[in-house]
């Protein structure tokens, strides 16, 4: 039952429902910095940067890597429009480990055409992804 | 009168054609459930996004934003979505007529974004600039694949090389009910909301800044809406070829037992001639 130690989180993807149910407090990074999320907070919309999405239940905790989307959050409840998030089952280490190569190679080795956000965002992805799988 | 043959070989030949009609309706009829599964599934991240977009465009009120205002220049690109394949009734010429017969538009004035061949071959004939054209994406659309278009279509909007950006596809009812759709992507439409209506939504808060997170959100809502319709399209076509192949199969029905009657009449006229022809027969001889 709902109480007000828990609320009511949603996750939801353009294919799918990624995740419902109840929870003590959700975490994720945003455009403003990381926040944290316990029931009652006020009504906010947030946009999501790449980063960690840590899920604390009622049984343990949750992470998942979470890419893009923006969150609306209000007392009674969260949901997370997400574009792109994936549990750590979901991820490619190999690939997220390469993916960080690059971005960095990128960022070292930049020219005037390199687009600096873009491996900015890349990278920071890679590397949500390499922590979630830690 | 056609001879037993003629009407023999049309009818086993109408006969072969009923199957391969009958296989492709199943063939849809599967198709359809899939995309239609799909099409809802998705359904909730829209109405969500939807939702959102109008609360924080309820509450900026009047703004001078790029995504609200329209460009200065006269070019609208439109984004057609159509099938790769025919034989789906009037779904793909259906989109391309909105276009086509549009009461204001002008020809000159329209960029084409084709997803589908269909809708780009037909355009293509009359005369209509093509930019872009995917063809493969709308046999299984992805998110990825929608943003790459909208990432385009902002880019050519945000640089004023185009004022407007429309979509045009078809809306999925149910179905039997699929009805071509034209709708304005960007400038985002301000409803006027009443008083009433804004007072019962709860302050919602932004962070970053109201303008801020307009330039985030708005290319969301963009990429969502193009998916959405792409799934719905897909959804369409499936539906929209199950209703003609469906057609098809008992059209071609009426005409195998039109047929079997008149092969039966051919018969029976044929036995009454070779009875005439042995009777006379027989009496000449007697």
């Amino acid at each position: 039952m709902a109480d007000d130690k828990s609320f009511q989180l949603r996750i939801i993807t353009p294919d799918r429902v990624f995740y419902e149910g109840e929870v003590m407090m959700v975490e994720f990074n945003t455009t403003e910095g990381e926040i944290g999320v316990l029931p009652g907070h006020i009504p906010l919309t947030v946009i999501v940067k790449p980063g960690v999405l840590r899920i604390y239940e009622q049984e343990g905790e949750k992470e998942a890597a979470l890419h893009a989307g923006f969150a609306e959050i209000l007392p009674e409840g969260v949901t997370i429009l997400a574009e792109i998030i994936e549990w750590p089952g979901e991820i490619d280490q190999e690939r997220a480990l390469h993916a960080k190569e690059r971005a960095e190679e990128r960022l070292h080795s930049r020219t005037p055409e390199t687009d600096i956000a873009r491996a900015e965002t890349a990278l920071q992805r890679a590397i949500a992804r390499i922590q979630v799988l830690k | 009168m056609a001879s037993m043959r003629d009407i023999k070989r049309r009818r086993s030949s109408i006969q072969g054609t009923q199957q391969i009609t009958k296989a492709m309706k199943l063939v849809s009829t599967v198709k359809l459930q899939r995309a239609r599964a799909g099409a809802e599934r998705s359904k909730s991240y829209f109405d969500c996004m939807y939702s959102t977009v109008n609360s924080i465009l309820s509450k900026v009120g009047h703004l001078e934003h790029k995504y609200l205002v329209p460009g200065t220049s006269t070019k609208k690109a439109v984004i057609v979505i159509t099938s790769n394949r025919g034989l789906a009734g009037g779904y793909n010429s259906n989109v391309v007529k909105l276009i086509t017969r549009h009461e204001t538009w002008k020809k000159e004035d329209l960029v084409i974004y084709a997803v589908g061949n269909k809708g780009r071959d037909a355009l293509a004939r009359d005369g209509y600039e093509i930019r872009e054209s995917t063809s493969e994406v709308i046999e299984s659309p992805t998110y990825p694949d929608a943003m790459v278009l909208s990432e385009h279509l902002l880019k050519a909007y945000e640089s004023g090389e185009i004022g407007e950006i429309y979509l045009a596809y078809t809306s999925f009812k149910n179905t039997v009910s699929h009805i071509p759709t034209l709708l304005k992507l960007l400038p985002v439409e301000q409803k006027e909301t009443e008083g009433g209506a804004a007072k019962s939504e709860a302050v919602m808060n932004f962070e970053p800044e109201d303008v801020e997170a307009l330039d985030q959100i708005i290319p969301k809502y963009v990429t969502s809406l193009i998916y959405g319709a792409m799934t719905e399209a897909v959804a369409s076509e499936n539906g929209a070829r199950m209703q003609a192949m469906d057609n098809a199969t008992s059209n071609a029905e009426e005409m195998i037992s039109d047929l079997g009657l008149k092969y039966n009449r051919a018969r029976q006229g044929s036995i009454t001639q070779e009875l005439t022809e042995i009777i006379a027969g027989a009496e000449a001889l007697g």
